[in-house]
């Protein structure tokens, strides 16, 4: 079902390289002029379960869209399935991101189609099979996330967790190679964590496909995570198997797998001397 | 002096910004315009959205536009006994004026609020950069369909308003002060020309690709903020109207 005809699949590699996505010393800097990255350096091996972690602000989701090209470095390389993101024009970039599926954060549902069409959606834009052929496809998918009785809701009339488990079944309709999680588990109750979490795990293994996951939850994510790497102030500073992570020398590791407010991060953001500021100082600097 | 000049010129650099903005926008419309018309069926839905569902308002208030053009015009045409004309000054400040000018800035109120908020939204909730992720372009998905749909709707909107707005005219005319109904529907039928209606249609037809294209833009590059969104249905209507405004006296100038 993948369309990988085009330039952008003309130019990949005969043979696979065991990475399916490489950063190479990226640096990126948002508008505001905050750095976020100042010399990533990542590899991600292709068929595995990858863990990207770290805490809030250190540019989680925006390596997910350096992956996916929504946006560019500024210095550096980035290079998915052997093709050079920031080189390569729409068509291009359209052929890349059609054998990509993305899980974000709160679904991304289109609100004007029914659980269904939502599915369906990228099958129509992309291909011309028949009505049967769609009908049976959709209602597998969503067998697998279990939610083939609610393929006529609207996505209002879904949970968070039902959302999220339809916007996968929509992720991988088009059986993607490469699968990305923008924090699959935020706000969902234990029992939807823990559907997601062997949905995660069961997808990979049976489609043989790479799965990159952006997430908080260290607990959970062991689970199932191949590897793991540890953003902090704009790089890697620990990668590994959960086990190699626990055991990290780091300081900053350390707080962040056993969840500690005392540390490299600092729980407060930067403010003035606090007993000052309570007898009368100034509020806004 | 000097920071009120800075502050002028740098307000000047802003606006030119935006409308290159714009006008890049508007030509990748145009680029994609002969693929979009392929697929009929969202432009149909879109027609209905913005207007069939405008229907109401724009009937409501071309009735008693009409109602008050008869009133006015019965009140002075009667200081020149020459009451009989009233179906004539209506219906040429209807076509040439007051039907397209009104039907745009009501349908930049309901529809292109409407259409904004719609757009706005669906940034707000990552539903664009979705589409964006599934390979599909939403500027051909999602923004040419309803930016045609604009343009189509605002042309029947218009003949719409005008044929209603007359018979409100009429209405009060004819049927409330005892204007003779013959010399009301003669008289329009012989003053009329093809011109008029032309000029009408043309009114309509711009202003519908210029209020549906601020709508669009507007809300396809609003800030993926609750208050972003309320700026860009903000900005819609305010643009539009001065935009709409602006469009008829250079179309009038050019026509007369």
């Amino acid at each position: 079902m993948n369309n990988q005809s085009g330039p952008a699949a003309a130019s990949a590699p005969a043979v696979q390289s065991p990475s399916i996505a490489v950063l190479r010393d990226v640096h990126f800097d948002v508008d505001s002029g905050k750095t976020v990255f100042s010399g990533l350096d990542i590899e991600i091996r292709r068929g595995a379960i990858t863990a990207i972690m770290g805490p809030s602000g250190t540019g989680k989701t925006t390596l997910l869209k350096l992956i996916t090209g929504q946006v560019c470095a500024d210095h550096g390389q980035v290079v998915v399935d052997g093709l050079d993101v920031a080189r390569l024009n729409r068509k291009q970039m359209y052929a890349m991101r059609r054998r990509m599926g993305m899980l974000f954060q709160n679904g991304a549902l289109l609100t004007d189609l029914d659980v269904f069409e939502n599915v369906a959606f990228p099958l129509r834009e992309h291909t011309r099979l028949p009505e049967r052929l769609i009908r049976t496809i959709v209602l597998t998918k969503l067998h697998a996330v279990g939610l083939r009785g609610a393929a006529e809701l609207f996505p209002q009339q879904l949970s968070g967790g039902m959302g999220r488990r339809v916007a996968l079944a929509r992720a991988i309709v088009m059986d993607p190679e490469i699968l990305i999680y923008d924090e699959p588990f935020a706000g969902l109750d234990p029992i939807s964590m823990g559907v997601v979490l062997r949905l995660i795990r069961s997808l990979n293994s049976a489609l043989g496909i790479t799965s990159i996951v952006v997430t908080h939850d260290v607990r959970e994510i062991s689970q199932i995570a191949d590897s793991s790497f540890i953003l902090a102030e704009g790089k890697v500073v620990a990668s590994g198997t959960t086990a190699e992570l626990r055991d990290h020398p780091s300081p900053i590791v350390h707080q962040f797998v056993d969840g500690l407010a005392d540390g490299p991060v600092p729980f407060h953001y930067p403010a003035p001397e606090y007993h000052a500021q309570l007898l009368g100082g100034k509020v806004f600097a | 002096m000097i920071t009120i000049l800075r502050e002028f010129v740098q307000s000047f650099l802003t606006f030119l910004e935006r409308v290159g903005l714009l006008v890049r926008f508007a030509l990748r419309l145009a680029v994609i315009l002969p693929s979009g018309l392929l697929r009929p069926r969202p432009i149909i839905e879109q027609v209905y959205n913005t207007g069939a569902m405008s229907l109401v308002i724009i009937m409501t208030c071309g009735l008693f536009i009409g109602m008050v053009l008869g009133l006015q015009g019965y009140d002075l045409l009667t200081r020149f006994g020459s009451e009989e004309y009233l179906g004539t000054a209506t219906a040429i400040s209807l076509l040439r004026e007051l039907g397209p000018v009104v039907t745009a800035l009501l349908f930049a109120g309901r529809a292109g609020t409407a259409l904004a908020a719609e757009l706005g939204l669906m940034r707000a909730t990552d539903q664009i950069a979705a589409m964006e992720i599934m390979a599909v372009d939403p500027m051909r998905r999602v923004v040419l369909p309803r930016f045609l749909g604009g343009v189509i709707a605002m042309p029947l909107l218009v003949s719409i308003f005008i044929v209603v707005a007359l018979f409100g005219a009429q209405l009060v005319g004819v049927e409330f002060f005892g204007v003779d109904s013959g010399s009301y529907w003669s008289q329009m039928r012989s003053a009329v020309e093809l011109s008029d209606i032309r000029e009408g249609l043309v009114k309509g037809l711009v202003f519908g690709v210029a209020c549906s294209l601020i709508a669009v833009y507007e809300g396809y590059n609003a800030m993926p903020t609750a208050e972003g969104v309320g700026r860009a249905t903000t900005r819609t209507v305010v643009i539009s109207a001065v935009v709409t405004l602006i469009l008829d006296y250079i179309l009038t100038a050019s026509m007369l």
